[in-house]
């Protein structure tokens, strides 16, 4: 496990801000930062130039909306699959299309069209003009490029990677699984990369681009011994080009979906009840992700609908509990060069030494509360308008280590695979799901469990949380957020962690 | 150009380039969602989308594509790469379109899945039904902190058509009404319940103060809910709950999990799995059912299926691909309407006559386990004592394994929930494990 603190974590960041501002343009391909060139590859990319912009705000304005955005997006998403031996399955999905908003107050007009000549846009922004009903205002008459840094340069994109490279990939992965142990009986591989061009212009003249790599590689295992069965997966999803793939990464996709099928034979029934729970690093993130990261988004503070929304400022943790959600971590599935309403993407400090200090905003929230944006307004595509979206939610490392928690802990689980969360954020009620995870027993890890779920109170586990571990990582798995029908690609992290006490669903 | 045509634009291009079968898939859905909160529009969303799906089949491989882009031009060179990538692809010998006798038989019942008053719905039609919802609950609790009503509705075109002989078309609308509340209980928490329908005429959506009453009252029944000692009680499921247990295991039914061994219901056709009053039929024929249909996505005819009768699993979801690989015949690539055979109790008879049980009304978060069977839900809802909800819970867990579940089901209601393809009956499943304390 990697040992990053605080201080290292930004010093990660700032290597990635300094590779970003060296890369420059990618040859052949549409970069992501501002600049002439650049900009006129996005525009040739959509068939439209500044005055189409200006065209289109302007009908949006045209009943006196308070502002306005134009969104843009090109994506390409290629998979093969792997099933029964053989590469058996490709497919591509594409995407193109605009989206038109229109704010008044908090009031949101949204309309989009996937046909990008002059007049469907125009009448696509008539619909979303509707939200506001008084007079013109005017569009600006220029659009200022924004200078953005590059949290995922890539060398090569993935339109450029021939289907045969990914093809021997996916089939080694076959191969490898196959050969670690004679109990594997089936398996399949997934290989999924997308690139996604984005461009938005607002009624404040500001004008963003972003390039999107994104790739996620699965192995998905089933093994018997004696009449059991039992399946289980190990995946990467990370903004990065097919250079991540190394040797060594690519050897241990296989070892690690093998490892964690096989374990499952000597699973035991979890037990049930209020128990102690370790937290592994890692994707046991989910629990920042599903207890608390929703309640401090912004849109249900500021409709006073969230359990957070009157604790600004107050202490709601232990001192040592530090959380962040950032879009700056080099290539991680979570991170944005520039959310998708212009505006800069950030560290946000949400829990600082136990009081938590800010929600997560997009533009309505960041006004309505007098605040500045956070970066955090993100949609699914342009069929969508933006909301207050996680990123990358971490906490920080803690004064403690994994033996010492581990050591502290009389009777009670360790979790350490993830598969899915939920919370309901009005009481804040949160579940996560543990694929396995072991026994503790006075202080020493015994047998293994799985399939347990584990259901709390974000607010009441966070007080719970006794123990930070001094091993920070991050996840590597492929993590998609779900929230009013829209889903966008998260990451999270978590050093090694106790909660004291948290109802185990287990068969008892 | 229309869609059939389109279709067949497409079909006769990737002949020529190489495809030696294709099945193209067009479809355009219009649909506008309203939000009404604070006595306001909060946010009108409206949005036409188009896609076009194609699947290649050349030289025994097969590739599957899908586009929104649907000018020639850009559809030639889609086609082109697509087919240039399929050529990489291993061969796979079941990779083919169905035999053209299975899309022969299709029913006849005329199934009314589009409501032709679409059409007269207007914006101000939408934003009055998202407000009268709205209306029926402000000022009825003091606790309100917020109170989001919901209209939307849609209407979505269908062309389908294989180079074997297969076309299909259809048309749909679905139209949506509901409310989210959230109160303040005073004690930090806010309770939150929504109550959502979903229909496919306008005319058969429940009355608008009803659905606001019903989210209000939802919400204020989640007022005070706490967590009880662990305990193992009887469990009766909700009628609108029942899809949220056993909707987690309907995969395990699938051939692809069968076939690729990731089924804990591998090998059990003809076999009990579960109790004598479970009795379950796939019916695609229900009339503005909202699984209906004419054929399934293979051009299967599609037909009532029993899947399981008196607790015998009777048959498989098996699509082609999979019924090919299976070696047995398809029947269908998914589930349409799933129907219960009824008991003869309503849910609210069945409460009063219990003596301690727990009414499960919401699922949280869990998972299931295809390969295994095993289950870990989530579950709030109230315990039951002499046939009266006493104390409102949350934050419990159920966890079992299906294999025993479905032999622990104990009644069926007579109570099925209308507005789902899941028409699903209230149910009462004996000695289940409820962690919480």
């Amino acid at each position: 496990m990697s040992d990053i603190t605080r201080r290292d974590f930004v010093k990660v960041t700032g290597s990635g801000l300094a590779l970003a501002s060296l890369s420059g343009f990618i040859p052949g391909l549409i970069g992501c930062a501002g600049g002439k060139e650049l900009q006129t590859g996005y525009f040739g990319r959509f068939g439209i130039d500044s005055e189409t912009i200006r065209k289109v705000l302007s009908e949006a304005l045209v009943y006196g909306g308070d502002y306005a955005d134009i969104f843009f997006q090109h994506s390409i998403r290629n998979s093969i699959r792997l099933e029964d031996r053989i590469v058996n399955s490709a497919s591509t999905s594409v995407q193109l299309g605009v989206g038109i908003r229109v704010l008044k107050g908090d009031q949101t007009g949204y309309s989009f069209t996937e046909d990008l000549n002059l007049e469907s846009m125009k009448g696509a922004a008539r619909t979303a003009a509707n939200i506001a009903s008084g007079s013109k205002t005017a569009p600006p008459q220029e659009y200022k490029p924004m200078t953005l840094p590059n949290y995922y340069p890539v060398e090569m994109s993935w339109e450029d990677v021939g289907i045969d490279k990914r093809v021997n990939i996916v089939k080694a992965l076959d191969e490898a699984v196959f050969a670690e142990d004679s109990r594997i009986i089936k398996n399949y591989v997934g290989f999924h990369d997308t690139e996604k061009y984005i461009m938005v212009a607002n009624s404040d003249g500001l004008l963003s681009t972003d390039y999107q790599p994104m790739l996620r590689v699965i192995v998905y295992c089933t093994a018997e011994q004696d009449d059991q069965r039992e399946s289980n997966y190990f995946d990467y999803s990370i903004r990065d080009d097919i250079s991540f793939l190394t040797k060594e990464k690519l050897d241990r996709m296989p070892k690690e979906a093998v490892k964690r099928t096989v374990k499952l034979f000597d699973a035991k029934p979890a037990p049930a009840g209020e128990l102690p729970v370790v937290l592994t690093a890692g994707s046991s993130g989910i629990l920042l992700h599903e207890a608390i990261g929703h309640g401090m988004e912004a849109d249900f503070n500021r409709i006073g609908t969230s359990i957070y929304a009157d604790k600004l400022n107050k202490p709601i943790a232990q001192d040592f509990v530090n959380i962040v959600d950032s879009g700056l971590n080099p290539n991680i599935r979570g991170s944005i060069n520039v959310d998708d309403e212009c505006c800069h993407t950030e560290e946000t400090m949400l829990v600082e030494n136990g009081i938590l200090r800010t929600y997560m905003h997009d533009r309505i929230s960041a006004k309505h509360y007098g605040v500045d944006p956070t970066g955090s307004g993100r949609r699914q595509s342009f069929k969508h308008y933006p909301l207050p979206r996680m990123r990358n939610t971490y906490m920080l490392n803690g004064p403690h280590t994994f033996d010492e928690i581990i050591a502290s802990v009389k009777y009670g689980i360790l979790a350490d695979q993830f598969t899915n969360g939920q919370v309901n954020i009005g009481p804040g009620d949160f579940t996560f799901y543990v694929k396995s995870g072991s026994l503790i027993e006075d202080g020493k890890i015994t047998a293994t469990i799985k399939d347990v779920n584990i259901i709390g109170n974000g607010p009441e586990v966070l007080e719970k949380v006794t123990m930070v571990g001094n091993d920070f990582a991050m996840t590597e798995g492929g993590w998609t957020c779900g929230k009013n029908g829209q889903s966008v690609p998260v990451s999270m992290g978590l050093p090694s962690a106790l909660v004291s006490s948290i109802t185990v669903g287990g068969k008892g | 150009m229309n869609k059939i045509d389109l279709a067949n634009w497409t079909q006769g291009y990737a002949k020529q380039q190489g495809a030696d079968d294709t099945s193209i898939v067009i479809s355009k859905r219009r649909s506008i969602d309203i939000e009404y909160r604070d006595s306001n529009i909060d946010k009108l969303r409206e949005s036409t989308e188009n896609s076009l799906s194609v699947e290649l089949y050349a030289g025994g491989k097969y590739s599957s594509h899908r586009t929104n882009d649907l000018r020639k031009p850009a559809l030639q060179k889609f086609i082109d790469n697509a087919l240039a990538m399929t050529k990489y692809l291993g061969e796979d010998p079941y990779q083919a379109l169905p035999d053209p006798a299975l899309y022969e038989g299709r029913h006849n019942v005329e199934l009314e899945l589009f409501d032709s008053g679409y059409h007269k719905v207007d914006t101000k039609n939408r934003v009055d039904r998202a407000r009268q919802i709205f209306d029926q609950i402000q000022g009825k609790d003091d606790r309100i902190v917020s109170i989001t009503s919901y209209y939307s509705d849609s209407h979505y075109e269908n062309v389908h058509l294989k180079s074997n002989g297969f076309q299909g078309t259809y048309e749909s609308s679905n139209f949506g009404a509901g409310a989210e509340v959230s109160l303040d209980d005073g004690s930090g928490k806010k309770p939150q319940q929504w109550k959502y329908y979903s229909v496919r005429h306008l005319n058969d959506l429940p009355d608008l103060a009803r659905i606001g009453d019903e989210a209000l009252k939802r919400t204020q029944d989640s007022v005070g809910q706490t967590k009880i000692e662990s305990t193992e009680l009887p469990m009766i499921l909700q009628n609108n709950q029942v899809r949220g247990l056993l909707g987690r295991m309907w995969g395990a039914l699938y051939g692809n999990n069968l076939q690729q061994k990731s089924s804990f219901l591998d090998g059990k056709k003809g076999t009990k799995i579960g109790s004598e009053l479970l009795t379950i039929t796939d019916d695609p024929t229900i009339v503005r059912g909202m699984g209906s249909r004419y054929y399934d996505g293979d051009g299967i005819a599609a037909k009532v299926m029993p899947v399981i009768e008196n607790g015998v699993l009777k048959n498989y979801y098996i699509n082609v691909y999979y019924g090919r690989k299976m070696e047995v015949p398809p029947t269908a690539g998914g589930s349409s309407n799933v129907t219960f055979k009824l008991g003869s109790r309503s849910g609210a008879e069945i409460e009063k006559a219990m003596d301690r049980a727990i009414l499960v009304t919401g699922f949280l978060g869990g998972n299931a386990n295809s390969t295994t069977g095993d289950f870990s839900l989530g579950i709030s809802g109230w315990l039951i004592e002499n046939g009266l909800r006493t104390t409102p819970i949350n934050e419990m867990n159920i966890s079992g394994n299906y294999a025993d579940l479905l032999n622990q089901l104990v009644e069926v209601g007579n109570d099925p929930y209308q507005f789902s393809s899941w028409r699903t009956p209230t149910m009462v499943f004996d000695r289940i494990q409820f962690a919480g304390l």
